[in-house]
């Protein structure tokens, strides 16, 4: 089937989307853009495909009458294996790539106790894998990196001390390791490592059994349909490293402009407050872009401050709105520069100041300066749509409702859960209206 | 202008880029010279420069400002501006301040290597930029014996030229700048000298007209502000009035007769543009650290300048000005209160209007530079206010004249692709 992707390549995150030929969103794939745009791309639109895969099965699903009300479960139960299945075929990657560099000279002083202790380490990682993904495990991130990460570490600080092998030179082995696994895209085993999802799926809910051949036979079925990838458009930062041609890429103030329109058609404002730029966009009734204004030269108030920020209190970024959200009254904080973030923070908490007061006077900061560029993009006009990574923070959302009632009104405000992807959403848009205008470049 | 650098890749060397390269590497020689030889030398800016005067009582002439851009295309300014930082100087100082009172600080060497010489005149023609004041207040602490003539021009604050500004100009010419000049140079004014000097103004002033307006053409023959600024380099500087530039002026408008007769378009450091697809003005002086990479942002996408307000900023002569020799104190007079810099917002934006519909062109690029409050202020009111009167997309880039430090080169390609690509998004919609 004909496939229309849009690819986002920002600066923190990497998201892609796939699209049908009559607009259909059918998949999201996020990735961390680590160092390497061309892999992020990948693996963001390998993302993508495979989420384009799952509405696939969920549509086939349905019409497996005998699953009845085990639908969700089945489903559920399906894409929360098929992740284990990718998290343990990259670990065994990890495991052999952490291998290979214990056999460096460098280490050769520890010897096999090294060898053994890695081993100890990928066998306890491996062995606490399933319950990552159980039914209703929170994970902080869904990035490879940080849960192999963070499991890694863990393990390995135990294990060192059981061992009598160096800590640091575990943590090191992994360091080296991680960037080597990180830019693989394991495209060849996607379709493996579904069917053994299914077969893990099979065996958890034994109830199934009855339907377990029909099941499998629609699996196949879906896993027979050509995603033929018939238009790709890229945009972002990264744009330019994308090995498409200049009619493949898109600036990232269209994409998300039209992104915006297609998720909310009245949209006339978007704000988007991404890792490194704010983009304030004024867009007429078709979604076309009529100004912008971005942040110049520095990233003050954008996401990246904020993970700077989660950084300095040591807790997860997705944990910074809820703590702002407990503040009782206002603390005003001027600086939003990214680097004087800590020194802001420390300051004001021997001042004796709240720490969820304090977290609200920073978010509200940050909308302050958005502020400031939407009204140099030509205001705020309904309706207003907020997209980006900051969408996602309940505390910057509470100052930017209250500062846009305040500045201008009852305007409606519309914030998508799936606001992250608006920039690839408006790319896969263009992809589709490419082909439509231009038949002869159908293929990317 | 500086086209040393440029050459080794310019597809195509025209007559006229040799001669000015050579008219400037000779006034470095001269200005190195002009001490020992005791030649009197005045420092004088761009905007509202009164040159013609300076050649009568045969002064060398030096800019400051030019020296500035000068030393940030050959990647100078960065170590000088940070020199000038150490003695104190804000990060937010005009740049091209700190880039001159740097290379004081460094030896005071020129551009091109040579000795700049001390001056024995800082002539301040004051069209409008405070910041050239205090410019010159910092330059005279440095040379207390150097004499300092100030030429107060009255604010254009309601868009017109009236005869008391005009009376009030000569006025301040006949009883101080003239008797100053006299003075230090020893020199005694001779008004029919400033008379011949202006006949030579005349000429190359209507060949640079021609010039600029040749972007009327589709396609453009020039690019109005990259390739702009090598035409304007002459008569911006030491050169108004004198017959070199006359000639420089000449030899260029055949280039540009010639590209027109031919239909091509504007000679760009890595050939002849081939497709015009975005015709855009722009407002605001370009950034000199990264001139080539900033200009290939535009003709990689082909993109075009047709018309720029910064091409104006040492005179306005599209609306019909020109040196008078029969009214030569007064034309003097007309020219720096006509200069950009003195004009209010209404009458740029007026000006940024004009230019988009003469030129057929597809929308407006300002380029706001951080240290710039002269050219800055006002600049986002300008670009609403055109946008709404033509209809046409404007868009807002930010860089620096030259400080390397500035000019973020991702970011700026980033939002010039999105305003073309604007543009391109808006034209298809109305086919």
């Amino acid at each position: 089937m004909e496939c229309y992707i849009g690819i986002d390549l920002g600066s923190t995150t990497t998201k892609a989307v796939v699209m049908d030929e009559d607009y259909n969103v059918l998949g999201r794939g996020i990735t961390n853009s680590r160092s390497n745009y061309d892999i992020a791309a990948g693996v963001a639109k390998h993302e993508a495909l495979i989420d384009t895969r799952f509405m696939l099965f969920r549509n086939a699903m349905k019409n497996v009458a005998a699953l009845g009300d085990k639908y969700e479960i089945f489903m559920d139960e399906l894409e929360r294996n098929f992740r284990l299945e990718q998290y343990l075929e990259q670990l065994i990657d990890l495991d052999e790539t952490c291998t290979k560099a214990s056999e460096n000279t460098r280490y050769t002083e520890w010897g096999s106790d090294l060898t053994e202790a890695l081993a100890g380490v990928f066998k306890r990682v491996a062995l606490e894998a399933p319950d990552l993904f159980a039914p209703g495990a929170q994970r902080k991130s869904d990035f490879f990196r940080d849960i192999a990460g963070s499991q890694y570490s863990t393990i390995s600080e135990e294990v060192a001390k059981e061992a009598d092998t160096p800590f640091d030179v575990l943590l090191n082995i992994y360091d080296r390791s991680i960037i080597d696994v990180e830019n693989r895209i394991y495209t060849e085993t996607t379709n493996q490592n579904l069917m053994r999802a299914l077969d893990r799926t099979l065996v958890n809910l034994p109830d199934l059994a009855p339907v377990a051949d029909e099941v499998r036979t629609e699996v196949q079925k879906v896993l027979g349909i050509d995603l033929e990838e018939t238009y790709v458009i890229g945009t972002g930062y990264g744009r330019a490293r994308l090995p498409f041609s200049k009619d493949h890429i898109r600036s990232e103030i269209l994409c998300h402009g039209l992104g915006a329109h297609i998720m909310y058609n009245d949209t006339r404002t978007v704000l988007d407050i991404g890792g490194q730029d704010t983009k304030a966009i004024q867009v007429d009734k078709d979604g076309i872009v009529e100004s912008f204004q971005m942040n110049d030269r520095c990233a003050a108030g954008c996401g990246r401050y904020l993970g700077y920020i989660a950084d300095e209190m040591n807790v997860g970024l997705h944990e910074l709105g809820p703590i702002a959200m407990e503040s009782t009254r206002k603390v005003r904080i001027n600086s939003t520069c990214t680097v004087f973030a800590g020194a802001e923070l420390r300051d004001r908490l021997s001042l004796g100041e709240n720490r969820s007061d304090i977290l609200a006077g920073l978010h509200r900061a940050i909308i302050l300066r958005a502020m400031s560029i939407l009204s140099r993009s030509g205001g705020v006009h309904d309706q207003f749509t907020f997209t980006g990574g900051v969408a996602n923070n309940e505390a910057a959302v509470s100052a930017l409702r209250e500062l846009i009632k305040e500045n201008y009104g009852d305007v409606t405000i519309n914030i998508d859960p799936d606001s992250i992807y608006t920039g690839a959403l408006g790319g896969s848009t263009f992809a589709r209206r490419a082909v439509e205008g231009i038949p002869t470049e159908a293929v990317a | 202008m500086n086209i040393k650098d440029q050459a080794s890749t310019v597809a195509e060397k025209e007559d006229s880029m040799w001669k000015q390269k050579e008219m400037i590497n000779e006034n470095y020689e001269l200005l190195s010279t002009a001490n020992e030889r005791g030649q009197k030398v005045a420092s004088t800016f761009v905007p509202g420069n009164i040159n013609e005067l300076l050649m009568c009582f045969d002064f060398a002439r030096n800019f400051p400002e030019t020296n500035a851009l000068q030393n940030a295309m050959r990647k100078k300014s960065g170590g000088m501006i940070m020199e000038a930082e150490k003695s104190g100087h804000s990060e937010d100082v005009c740049t091209y301040v700190k880039a001159d009172l740097g290379m004081m600080m460094k030896g005071n060497k020129g551009p091109t290597g040579l000795p700049m010489p001390d001056p024995d005149l800082l002539m301040l023609s004051y069209t409008g930029c405070f910041t050239f004041m205090k410019w010159f207040e910092l330059v005279r602490e440095q040379y207390p014996q150097c004499e300092t003539a100030m030429l107060h021009v009255p604010y254009q604050a309601d868009g017109n030229i009236t005869k008391n500004m005009r009376d009030y100009v000569v006025k301040q010419l006949k009883e101080d700048i003239i008797p100053t000049m006299e003075r230090v140079s020893g020199v005694k004014f001779d008004i029919d000298r400033l008379r011949e000097y202006m006949i030579q103004s005349q000429k190359a002033e209507d060949d640079l007209v021609y010039v600029l307006q040749s972007a009327k053409n589709k396609p453009s023959p020039i690019d109005a502000y990259f390739g702009g600024v090598y035409y304007i380099g002459p008569i911006f500087t030491a050169f108004r009035g004198t017959t070199a530039a006359t000639d420089y002026y000449a030899t260029l408008r055949k280039e540009i007769e010639a590209r027109v007769a031919a239909g091509l378009g504007p000679i760009t450091p890595e050939g002849v543009m081939k497709e015009e697809k975005y015709r855009i003005v722009v407002e605001g002086p370009p950034n000199w650290t990264h001139f080539r990479e900033f200009w290939k942002m535009f003709y990689d996408e082909g993109a075009v300048v047709v018309a720029s307000t910064y091409t104006k900023v040492g005179g306005v002569y599209d609306n019909g000005f020109r040196h008078d020799p029969q009214n030569p104190l007064e034309s003097l007079a007309d020219y720096c209160l006509g200069c950009y810099t003195n004009l209010n917002l209404p009458a740029r934006t007026d000006m940024l209007e004009k230019y988009i519909e003469d030129y057929q062109a597809d929308g407006l690029l300002i380029n706001s530079i951080k240290s710039c409050n002269s050219f800055s202020a006002g600049q986002l009111l300008m670009l609403r206010e055109v946008e709404q009167r033509t209809g046409k997309p404007a868009a807002f880039i930010e860089t620096d004249l030259v400080d390397p430090r500035y000019f973020s080169p991702a970011n700026v390609k980033n939002r010039l692709e999105s305003y073309f690509q604007m543009i391109s998004q808006k034209r298809d919609r109305a086919a």
